[in-house]
């Protein structure tokens, strides 16, 4: 078994004695990649030569000390700044972009000791669930290589399941963490908003954006985020909330948890096959003692429409920093200053980029203010009472990550609407706010499904629990794709 | 709620994008059936609910006003499109 499927204990024993150096295992992620990018495409820089001068660094120094991310060849989701690292946004706005500071998250992970491999591919400005928007290329799913990974994060979920790194960062607005985990078949967790600093996190909807770990088991997940979570005084909206130890957590128990399965997460437009798979994770969770109930969450069908109006505003907004001044694109020759704005992000940006721009200009434009956007954080009110109700009965709430597994890639690229309906399950509790952590349940048609745990606000710790209980219990994510 | 070209060509203005004319009549399309899609939410009272803009209970958030180091001033300029002696280029504004 290849080093970077090995259980993190296992490897982390190994390096920390120096029985492993760090150079063997970045050695090995790199012979991976080798083998597999040119199928998969996870990648939009790599950093051979600064991975392997970390590794060289760190195995000339001590492993005292060594915390258990030591070592770990990683791939950063490319809307998180790595300085001097080319960082995109999967953008020909940003292609030859090179930051000048690092993430808070980046910095973490440096602190942590980890090796940073490369910048993983997304849709661009992290817009779009299936990386066909990348305006460099399509990563493809290492289940099948004619399907989308997913995204907005599928660079990173791609690269985690095919093996190349250890694990991985992405960044979840409303879904683009756990939507492509689901369809990669591994496990993605999106942190309550607030507990992962996002400074250095390029914004796409800054009311929603979080950081979070895409990993191939729960154990790792927790490990990831006690890495990267905590009070950052650069975000003014990271929580000063205290982080428990999370691997605390995983103590393998359920008995007694209380679950609340929405009806509408089960209902009209989700596969059959899937809704099995969930429904057989939750005769799982039975058997260990949990007890799960139907649930309403009534304001289901609305978040969809919520999402995608108060989203775009505030990415017409945050996008507006792209004019061709600072840095990105210029156009040649500009008339004039407006002239220069105007054509510079028209030749940088995206289809689906001038898309959420336009809608969302014209939802926060004079008249249309008070009927859209309004409006909308009226509703998303609505859809957070609905969580606020449901945690008051239940610690947990579970239904399935996506309705379908991965689509086919060209199948819904010209019709946008039935894409943003791949994400009707991870919206609303991004518009609420919560936690959810999607992880392997089984195959449908040879085809990963998602489980979707959520849970209430910093309360991680009984997600975690929650869900590295099942995994104990089960093999699912121990599948991986014949590749 | 149907968008015109016309609609579409005020809002590009705002949005300091120029599209072709292609570009147009695409987004007016797409842009019509979203925000159909949108009008869904009109099924729901929303009288007297409380907008939510963000869902963490934060408000102002101050810190002292203290000097810190900042970035330096070549690295700020190093992805600068154009400079000039430190400056940011850009087309003269005045006539």
């Amino acid at each position: 078994m290849s080093l970077l499927n090995q259980r993190l204990r296992e490897v982390h024993h190994l390096l920390s004695r120096k029985e492993l150096s760090v150079t063997e295992l970045v050695d090995a992620s790199f012979k991976r990649i080798a083998e597999t990018e040119e199928r998969i495409g996870a990648f939009l820089t790599l950093d051979e030569e600064g991975a392997r001068n970390t590794a060289r660094q760190l195995d000339e120094g001590s492993a005292e000390g060594a915390g258990l991310l030591y070592g770990l060849p990683v791939g950063i989701k490319d809307n998180i700044v790595t300085e001097g690292l080319r960082t995109t946004c999967a953008s020909k706005f940003l292609a030859n972009y090179n930051p000048i500071y690092d993430a808070t998250v980046v910095t973490k992970l440096k602190e942590a000791r980890t090796v940073t491999v490369g910048k993983l591919n997304m849709d661009e400005f992290a817009m779009g669930g299936s990386n066909e928007n990348s305006a460099f290329h399509t990563t493809r799913n290492p289940w099948d290589t004619d399907r989308v990974p997913g995204g907005s994060s599928g660079g990173s979920a791609a690269a985690v399941a095919a093996g190349q790194v250890y694990f991985a960062l992405g960044s979840d607005t409303g879904g683009s963490i756990r939507q492509p985990a689901a369809y990669c078949g591994v496990v993605g967790l999106k942190p309550t908003y607030g507990l992962v600093s996002r400074f250095g996190l390029v914004a796409f909807a800054s009311s929603l954006d979080q950081i979070g770990p895409i990993t191939k088991n729960v154990e790792d997940a927790a490990f990831a985020l006690q890495a990267i979570a905590g009070h950052d005084e650069r975000d003014s909206t990271s929580a000063n909330v205290e982080i428990p130890d999370y691997a605390a957590a995983l103590t393998g128990e359920v008995k007694g948890m209380r679950i609340g399965v929405p009806k509408e997460y089960l209902g009209k437009g989700i596969d059959p096959k899937v809704k099995e798979r969930v429904l057989e994770a939750l005769k799982t969770f039975e058997s260990l003692g949990a007890v799960w109930e139907e649930i309403s969450l009534p304001h289901t069908e609305y978040a969809v429409a919520t999402y995608y109006l108060l989203a775009s505003s505030e990415a017409s907004s945050n996008l507006a920093r792209f004019d061709g001044v600072r840095y990105g694109v210029r156009a040649d020759n500009p008339e004039n200053l407006l002239d220069l704005y105007r054509r510079s992000r028209s030749e940088g940006f995206g289809n689906e980029v001038k898309r959420r721009i336009m809608l969302g200009t014209y939802a926060l434009s004079s008249g249309y203010y008070d009927a859209y956007y309004k409006k909308a954080q009226q509703v998303r009110t609505l859809i957070k009472r609905d969580f606020d109700q449901a945690f008051e009965k239940y610690d947990l709430i579970i239904g399935p990550t996506a309705p379908t597994t991965a689509f086919r890639i060209g199948e819904q690229v010209n019709d946008p609407l039935t894409m943003y309906l791949n994400d009707i399950c991870t919206i609303p509790v991004s518009l609420a706010g919560v936690p959810a952590i999607s992880i392997p349940c089984g195959l449908a048609d040879g085809l990963p499904v998602g489980l979707q745990i959520i849970g209430k606000p910093f309360d991680e710790a009984s997600v975690l629990r929650a869900a590295h209980a099942f995994e104990s219990h089960t093999d699912h994510h121990k599948l991986r794709p014949a590749l | 709620m149907s968008i015109s070209v016309k609609d579409v060509e005020h809002v590009a203005n705002l949005a300091r994008l120029a599209l072709t004319e292609a570009e147009k009549e695409q987004f007016a399309g797409q842009l019509s059936a979203i925000l159909k899609y949108a009008e869904k939410l009109n099924e729901l009272n929303t009288d007297g609910i409380e907008p939510t803009s963000h869902v963490l209970p934060l408000y102002n958030v101050m810190r002292e006003d203290e000097v810190k180091p900042s970035l330096p001033h070549a690295k700020v300029m190093a992805n600068a499109p154009e400079e000039e002696d430190g400056q940011f280029k850009v087309p003269s504004v005045l006539e």
